[in-house]
């Protein structure tokens, strides 16, 4: 990595904006053809997404509430990536820390906040990082890799988590252990108490929790990890050159397990504040495509914790102004997909970025990340 | 060793093949001991080996195939393609909806112009995902992962709820064959995809090994610099396999749609591409390892629905749905150091002295 000197440092960090800005701005002018193919009409869809994403307190909440998520998860794959390790399993990670953390929150009443909802969140953060851990142990002791590991446990965990507040079956099967009993037939959990709830910041209808400011402390933490302490020094060295760093004598295989561990421990944390702060029980459709929005914010943010803050703030917009979008001018929801997946296909190849808008090609750029490492053979 | 070497031995059965035929070749023997005799009057055995059973677990099998044939073709020219679940889920979209807007047509004819759209933009998939990894140099993990947001985005966008597939494809017996006890109903009384992703692994196994377009391909994903060096044309070879595989994907949708659900669900393919994935590594880069990995899936799935069907257990349904997914992760894991992916894998092709 190039030394910063002070003089260039703005003009870096300009260059550093200007591939995700133009990768976004493509990915709406072609979500707008999209739309226009399919006998949508985009200015009335983009005006709806814009008021409802910043319209008024209610939209700046929402949008705020939504970064939250994205700001963790983003964050989870973003750390792996410094490894070159690819963490598709931020979904898995995330139902397990809020399994984790429901668990914790729906028992032990009688705690004060001050130790309770501490607790809750230190259990989503444990069950994230066993969860994380599992793959980082496989790939390093038996070479399978990541990508597929972390995409079954995806699948493993969902049915796990959906087992947990298992109502119980026809053939005798015993309930899960979190199941809510007054629920009666319907899978969920009880409310967590509210002493593990993570309080609102504004009285209703402004609908943000103070789970916002974890999420940026989290962003803090993962940017003075990795570049301000020696452990992260270690990662970063082990995923510029896995053979050099061994060389040097960095602890290869504890690098790459501890890793897995704090992005799966990340997830894990997105999935306890959502539970503690929002949603206040798990039932087994929670979770869903947080982990490949993860994949999304973590590149478009160039996998720099300042730069996922930024990305998850404009995906928190996307998704806060989404049904707003719909509403108003009846085009799908699904279409903000298709945009955060043009955003990813623009942004991982600055190259058609570079094409489109005509720039100089910048001749030590480096790639954003690189984890198409082969698949573990020998 | 050095890489022609290895490209002379690769075509060999490995043993894990070898292990591989022989478990099928118990499980045949099985199935005809408990559907021939009194021992099918345990239940267990029924659940194990029963007739629904070995159907399942080839109906399971195929999509899992066609996609680790899928893999191979790309990945032997030095394409990793983890994209085969949107390329599946694109060719399964695609499918229905031809299928929806030629309802009325023959049945058959519209059931193979659907397949052909379903194939046709598959390979569409495989040719944008070469495109980003070789024009663009895009990572080509990541290109992969867009090629998946982007099937799923698209499809659930398009999806029109009301639409219904009329008729799907339906069994085909062979004649004579089909009547063989137990062996002629599994296998030789099928739907027509069924026989194709069958046949196409000994295609595609023959078009590797014992031709020059094989050799070729082979020798781009070992040693593209060789390769050039002889006078390939290396990322016209990626292009064209890329392409490939992304029609064979698209086939394993069709497949889903037209021959086993006849309707599209959003997300249907379900983890089927990286199952595949999965079937590929596990199955050494084979077309036939490949057909041997993803049977072993498959049977993983048709056990995990028989026990669910029999009622067998008192195990909750959850854990017993895991099975194919703790499977595949033991499988992928249980290989150390023993599989070898094409050398060239990954990694952008640059001619010397372009930029």
């Amino acid at each position: 990595m190039a030394i910063a000197y002070p003089k260039v440092a703005f003009s870096r960090t300009l260059r550093a904006l200007l591939i995700p800005l133009l990768a976004l701005l493509a990915a709406l002018v072609t979500g707008a053809i999209v739309m226009i193919l399919s006998g949508d009409d985009p200015l009335a869809a983009y005006s709806g997404l814009f008021q409802g994403a910043f319209g008024d307190g209610k939209g700046w909440a929402r949008t705020i509430r939504k970064t939250i998520p994205f700001i963790l998860t983003g964050l989870s794959v973003a750390v792996a990536f410094k490894v070159s390790l690819f963490n598709i399993g931020a979904s898995g990670q995330f139902v397990m820390g809020t399994i984790f953390s429901v668990a914790v929150g729906i028992n032990f009443a009688g705690l004060p906040v001050f130790i309770h909802l501490p607790l809750a969140l230190i259990a989503g953060i444990v069950g994230g990082m066993l969860w994380g851990a599992i793959p980082g142990i496989l790939k390093v002791y038996t070479g399978a890799h990541e990508v597929i590991v972390t995409i079954m446990l995806n699948y493993v965990a969902a049915l796990f988590g959906g087992w947990t507040v298992y109502a119980g079956g026809t053939q005798g099967q015993t309930p899960g252990p979190l199941w809510d009993e007054t629920a009666g037939a319907i899978s969920e959990t009880p409310d967590v108490l509210a002493s593990a709830q993570i309080p609102w910041l504004f009285g209703p209808p402004y609908r943000v929790h103070y789970g916002v400011f974890i999420a940026v402390a989290a962003a803090l933490f993962v940017w003075w990890l990795i570049f301000k302490t020696p452990l992260g020094f270690e990662m970063r060295t082990v995923g510029h050159n896995m053979k050099a760093a061994a060389y040097a004598g960095i602890r290869v295989n504890f690098t790459i397990i501890l890793t897995m561990a704090i992005a799966g421990g990340l997830a894990g944390l997105a999935g306890a504040i959502e539970t503690l702060g929002l949603n206040h029980k798990f039932a087994p459709e929670f979770g869903g495509a947080v982990g490949f929005d993860g994949i999304t914010v973590a590149l478009l943010g160039q996998t720099h914790p300042l730069g996922v803050m930024l990305a998850a703030f404009m995906f928190g917009a996307l998704d806060g102004g989404a049904s707003k979008m719909q509403f108003e001018s009846g085009v799908p929801a699904d279409i903000i997909q298709i945009i955060q997946a043009l955003v990813l296909a623009f942004v991982a190849a600055p190259l058609i970025i570079r094409m489109i808008f005509r720039l100089r090609q910048q001749p030590l750029e480096e790639a954003a990340s690189t984890v198409s490492t082969s698949w573990g053979g020998s | 060793m050095s890489a022609i070497a290895k490209l002379s031995t690769t075509s060999r059965m490995s043993r894990r093949a070898a292990i591989s035929l022989v478990l099928a070749l118990a499980l045949v023997a099985m199935a005809v001991l408990v559907n021939k005799t009194p021992l099918g009057e345990h239940t267990w055995l029924r659940v194990l080996f029963g007739i629904s059973a070995l159907n399942f677990t080839l109906r399971a099998t195929v999509p899992l195939v066609l996609g680790a044939l899928s893999g191979i073709l790309c990945e032997r020219s030095g394409i990793i393609n983890i994209g085969i679940e949107g390329m599946m889920l694109a060719g399964a979209f695609a499918g229905f909806v031809a299928k929806t807007s030629t309802n009325h047509w023959p049945l058959t004819v519209s059931l193979i112009f659907s397949v052909a759209v379903a194939v046709a933009v598959g390979g569409l998939m495989g040719a944008v995902h070469a495109l980003f990894s070789i024009r663009f140099r895009m990572d080509q993990i990541i290109s992969g992962t867009v090629i998946i947001i982007l099937a799923l985005g698209a499809s659930s966008y398009l999806y029109n709820r009301d639409a219904i597939a009329e008729g799907k494809f339906s069994s085909i017996p062979v004649p004579g064959l089909s009547q063989i006890d137990v062996i002629g109903p599994v296998l030789f009384d099928n739907p027509p995809i069924t026989y194709l992703a069958l046949i196409l692994v000994l295609v595609v196994h023959v078009a590797l090994f014992y031709t020059r377009w094989g050799l070729r391909t082979r020798a781009v994903g070992e040693h593209p610099r060789a390769a050039d060096s002889v006078g390939i044309n290396v990322n016209r070879y990626r292009y064209v396999n890329t392409s490939l595989g992304g029609m064979l994907a698209g086939l394993a949708g069709a497949f889903l749609v037209l021959e086993a659900v006849g309707q599209f669900q959003e997300g249907m393919t379900a983890g089927r591409g990286f199952i595949s994935l999965a079937a590929m590594i596990f199955g050494n880069w084979n077309p036939f390892g490949a057909l041997g990995a993803a049977a072993l899936f498959g049977y993983t799935q048709a056990l995990q629905n028989e026990l669910l069907l029999a009622g067998v257990t008192q195990v909750p349904r959850q854990f017993i749905s895991m099975l194919p997914y703790v499977v595949t992760i033991v499988a992928v894991s249980g290989l150390v150091g023993r599989v070898r992916p094409p050398a060239a894998e990954g990694k952008v092709y640059e001619t010397e002295g372009s930029a």
